[in-house]
């Protein structure tokens, strides 16, 4: 059965990512001991709410080192939501905070408004479509590969996490004319700014297909 | 032609503004059991949550709402257990409230596998808890439950526990008071037409989705499929919260979802074999 180590640093549904990765096959364990997270060869780095807590509260544990090892030993590495966030180098999110600098990006506010000025809601919530961004095909090979474009997975967000280089983005969904980045992935390091355990069977695919990556 | 145009553009803005609506079933729980009453009392057993749970999750709602009716009632919560259980098996967001006093009692909750928390009595006695929840988890967690009931034309009052207590409040002001706090999403129950089946009531919906920006959750009053079209194109609400015409099955989710999709109303296409 595939191994997942899932960070335990005080934030994230950890229960609900366990949960969806067992119901995949997986082994999971739910960790803060870095030989523990060092040893898996696939690691979850959840989290839900805010980016200034959710570092500190990885640099508390001295775990922020140990996530940039994960990325840099060439585990397979799956940020959620603010997990995927704290990957990219800072966030403006209550002034300007250093993220984990693994993929170069910034963690920006969703616009509130559309294109045509017409005002949206922040946070995010909701589900929304999977799209594919120009240049893309298809996503074969990757997390997504069991997922066609336009299905719909589970967003609950107010910021959003932009690499620099627009090849790392490899699913995007349209929230009013604001184009935000729902899945980044540059070689064994994945993120999904939606959450796949809460996303139904759609979700439990990405999770299955992380398992088999 | 001046009306023509006008309302061209009424129905532009709709299309602009309107988002996908989510389709909620909400489970009232006391103790071991899901329950349904009518005006929230009068509460009748239904059977077990966890089997309604997965049936709804099976059919495709895009979220679970728990209600512990009777927590604030005894200072406890039952519904650890049933939530723990739950997320074995249901794999869409899940909100749960009754009963949640401190940000330790959220917290807890958040561990057995909820994803927001819907707070209503200990908030009004404590608004602060709506910063605190907000403050550390993020006000996407934070669901600010108000049971509203109206004292005259136009104007709804805030009830508590369940909807036996009066407080004085005023939905509107509560409702940006609870926003300013930090509450990032409303769940509001008509305590006059829950468990009525009369439809939603859209002056109330109406009163706050106007005066609002963030995501506004309309339950208690669902009769029929159709009552959903009235409290999204005339309530402009976010989601819709149901219960008796589910449990009861007079309706399914996938019929609420057929009659969406008839009435233009966007909602998540369901890829289930």
């Amino acid at each position: 059965m595939p191994e997942v180590a899932v960070i335990d640093y005080g934030l994230g549904n950890l229960l609900s990512v366990r949960r969806g990765l067992e119901h995949c096959g997986a082994t999971v364990t739910v960790t803060s001991d870095p030989d523990t997270i060092l040893s898996a060869p696939r690691v979850v780095l959840p989290g839900v709410g805010a980016f200034a807590h959710g570092m500190a509260e990885l640099r508390s544990r001295g775990l922020d080192t140990i996530v940039r090892k994960v990325a840099a030993q060439g585990s397979i590495l799956l940020g959620i939501c603010l997990g995927m966030q704290m990957l990219l180098d800072e966030s403006e999110e209550f002034g300007k905070t250093k993220g984990l600098g693994i993929i170069p990006g910034r963690v920006v506010s969703i616009s509130p408004t559309t294109g045509n000025g017409f005002s949206q809601k922040i946070p995010h919530i909701g589900w929304n479509k999977l799209v594919l961004p120009r240049g893309f095909v298809n996503w074969e090979g990757s997390l997504l590969q069991e997922v066609s474009p336009g299905e719909s997975v589970y967003f609950v967000h107010s910021f959003m996490a932009v690499p620099n280089n627009p090849k790392y983005r490899i699913a995007n969904c349209l929230y009013g004319e604001a184009s935000v980045p729902a899945t980044i992935a540059r070689d064994n390091i994945y993120g999904c700014q939606f959450h796949p355990e809460k996303s139904g069977e759609i979700g439990l695919k990405i999770l299955h297909s992380f398992l088999s990556l | 032609m001046e009306v023509a145009s006008c309302r061209l553009a009424q129905s532009e803005r709709v299309f602009c503004t309107m988002r996908r609506v989510r389709l909620i079933a909400r489970l009232d729980i006391k103790g071991p059991n899901l329950i349904k009453g009518i005006h929230l009392e009068g509460l009748r057993v239904i059977g077990s949550p966890n089997e309604h749970a997965l049936k709804y999750y099976h059919q495709g709602a895009d979220e679970l709402i728990y209600m512990d009716c009777v927590a604030s009632l005894y200072g406890r919560n039952s519904l650890e257990e049933i939530i723990q259980n739950a997320a074995k098996d249901v794999f869409v967001p899940m909100t749960v409230g009754g009963g949640i006093r401190s940000v330790e009692d959220a917290t807890n909750l958040l561990r057995c596998g909820a994803d927001k928390v819907a707070v209503n009595t200990a908030a009004v006695a404590n608004p602060q808890l709506i910063r605190g929840i907000s403050q550390r988890f993020g006000s996407q967690c934070m669901v600010l439950s108000i049971e509203a009931k109206q004292a005259c034309p136009g104007k709804w009052e805030v009830y508590t526990d369940n909807g036996r207590e009066r407080t004085g409040l005023d939905v509107i002001d509560w409702v940006k008071k609870g926003i300013d706090l930090g509450a990032g999403e409303i769940l509001l129950t008509s305590v006059d037409r829950e468990g009525t089946r009369k439809g939603f009531d859209i002056p109330l919906i109406q009163a706050v989705t106007r005066e609002i920006s963030v995501p506004v959750i309309a339950s208690g009053g669902m009769g029929k499929t159709e009552d959903m079209i009235d409290a999204v194109r005339e309530g402009k609400v976010d989601a819709i919260a149901m219960a008796d015409i589910l449990h009861y099955e007079r309706a399914t989710i996938d019929d609420i979802r057929s009659v969406a999709v008839s009435a233009d109303i966007e909602v998540r296409g369901f890829e289930y074999a």
